[in-house]
């Protein structure tokens, strides 16, 4: 076909090369983000859990602990957290690859928001809640099991899903070191075609994988729903 | 001499450095239904929440079936599950089924499994007029039975002794009916009962004895009708004028 599209899509590319060759090549990268976003996230869900539990139960020293904790992780940026750990730790022997640098830095850092959620879920339970179970003779365990925590997940799945939203979007701060996820794939064929508006692809990629996801968090919040609670909102 | 089913002896506990029980002492007998009064912040949610140790006590002294409950953290679910209490509301786990609500209880407790407690559950349900709500979820139903649902929840494990906390107050005066005519049911099966309440009609009705309670002591206490009808204090007096025709 030799339509040309130069004018909008940069000088020297026809639409033969745009959708055979370079959407093709920046969908390589999708796998990438998918797996920086998954890991990431699971690793921040299972650090989350235990800074939540650390500030709920433990005494006050460990809970300063998981505090000062969540306030650096949240009060420093990201990308700073990124560099000090693909950059700085291996002036201590501790030499990671992009990938798991960047796993590590972006899990490390949503745990700190993960564990904020999660808190604020179980606090959000009212009080009678906990002593109801309680005078039912609950051990702490069975309390939480049965009936707090399946609460608290209701309360905190839209945050939760949200937090997994913005870690898609985070992920591509891993391109500045290096990891050939879904931006540093669109930067490559920007440069090899000088074609700045490559970059709408990567924007459509992102809202591909974004969109489902919300939806998905409004079937569970749907599904799950405890029955008759809209009507205490009205 | 009755049986004595609690003992309480100088029990004193607050919340933070407020003191709210100021030494109270009690005895209840097996089968005994007592009714507790007194104004706002007097103490009486306190007292029935000490109990089962739901409220922590400074110091002083409870003994429930013979035995010991303050630090005794051993015989506390022993306790807790021949204890009965109902809340004033929020009380219904919302994401259960009424079934749900008042089997996992049992299944928790008795080690019944989820067949046979639900048989249970719903026998007690259907007592109480909720047969027909049992797959219900608590949010989806009035605030009346949601507190009869609250009220088999506690009657499921058989307690020896029931604790109600304003269960009606919550509640307007339509629903309020609904569960008192349920209390006055499960009051006339001889189960000993402590209820925090200010339906003077229920009382009168069912009460074997009422006290009143103001800033953390016992002020009155004595048959039922003798101080529903005469108390002895100008204190209780002024409290129970005001209690059956609060304008004048």
């Amino acid at each position: 076909m030799a339509w040309r599209i130069n004018k909008i899509l940069g000088v020297g590319m026809d639409l033969n090369q745009f959708l055979f060759n370079i959407i093709p090549y920046i969908a390589e990268g999708i796998p990438v983000t998918l797996q920086l976003t998954i890991f990431s996230f699971t690793f921040g869900l299972a650090l989350g859990i235990v800074l939540a539990a650390m500030r709920i139960f433990a005494i006050t020293p460990i809970s300063g602990i998981a505090r000062a904790y969540i306030e650096f992780f949240r009060g420093t940026p990201l990308l700073v957290q990124l560099f000090f750990i693909y950059f700085g730790l291996p002036s201590i022997g501790i030499k990671l690859d992009a990938f798991t640098a960047s796993i590590l830095a972006i899990g490390l850092n949503s745990a700190a928001y993960q564990a904020e959620i999660l808190r604020s879920a179980i606090k959000g339970i009212p009080e009678e809640q906990f002593l109801s179970a309680e005078s039912l003779g609950m051990s702490t365990s069975e309390m939480y099991r049965f009936i707090i925590l399946p609460q608290a997940i209701r309360i905190a799945t839209p945050a939760l899903v949200n937090e997994f939203v913005a870690l898609v979007k985070y992920t591509s701060l891993a391109s500045i070191i290096g990891v050939a996820e879904l931006l540093r794939k669109t930067e490559y064929m920007v440069a090899y075609t000088f074609s700045p508006e490559i970059y709408l692809v990567a924007a459509i990629f992102y809202l591909a994988i974004c969109l489902p996801s919300s939806q998905i968090s409004k079937i569970l919040e749907h599904k799950y729903a405890i029955p008759g609670y809209k009507r205490t909102l009205v | 001499m009755n049986e004595k089913i609690l003992t309480i002896k100088e029990l004193r506990a607050g919340y933070g450095k407020i003191e709210v029980l100021r030494g109270v002492n009690l005895e209840v007998d097996k089968g005994e239904k007592i009714v507790v009064i007194g104004p706002s912040g007097s103490g009486k949610s306190t007292l029935l929440k000490c109990i089962p140790m739901l409220v922590k006590p400074w110091s002083g002294e409870i003994i429930f079936n013979g035995k010991k409950v303050i630090n005794e953290p051993s015989s506390l679910k022993e306790v807790r599950t021949k204890i009965g209490f109902v809340f004033q509301q929020y009380s219904l786990f919302p994401h259960m089924n009424l079934l749900r609500n008042v089997a996992l209880p049992l299944e928790l407790s008795k080690g019944l499994n989820k067949k046979d407690a639900e048989n249970i559950a719903l026998s007690i349900l259907k007592r109480l007029g909720l047969g027909d709500l049992a797959f219900k979820y608590p949010l989806e139903l009035s605030g009346g039975q949601q507190q009869r649902a609250a009220i088999a929840r506690a009657l499921a494990i058989d307690p020896i002794l029931l604790l109600l906390d304003e269960p009606t107050s919550a509640l307007d005066p339509e629903l309020r009916y609904e569960v008192v005519e349920a209390l006055y049911d499960i009051a006339k099966q001889g189960r000993s009962m402590i209820i925090v309440t200010h339906e003077i009609d229920f009382a009168e009705a069912a009460a074997d004895r009422v006290i009143f309670i103001e800033g953390g002591v016992i002020i009155e206490e004595g048959d039922a009708r003798e101080v529903l009808e005469k108390p002895k204090m100008i204190r209780t007096e002024k409290f129970l004028r005001k209690l059956k025709s609060p304008i004048k």
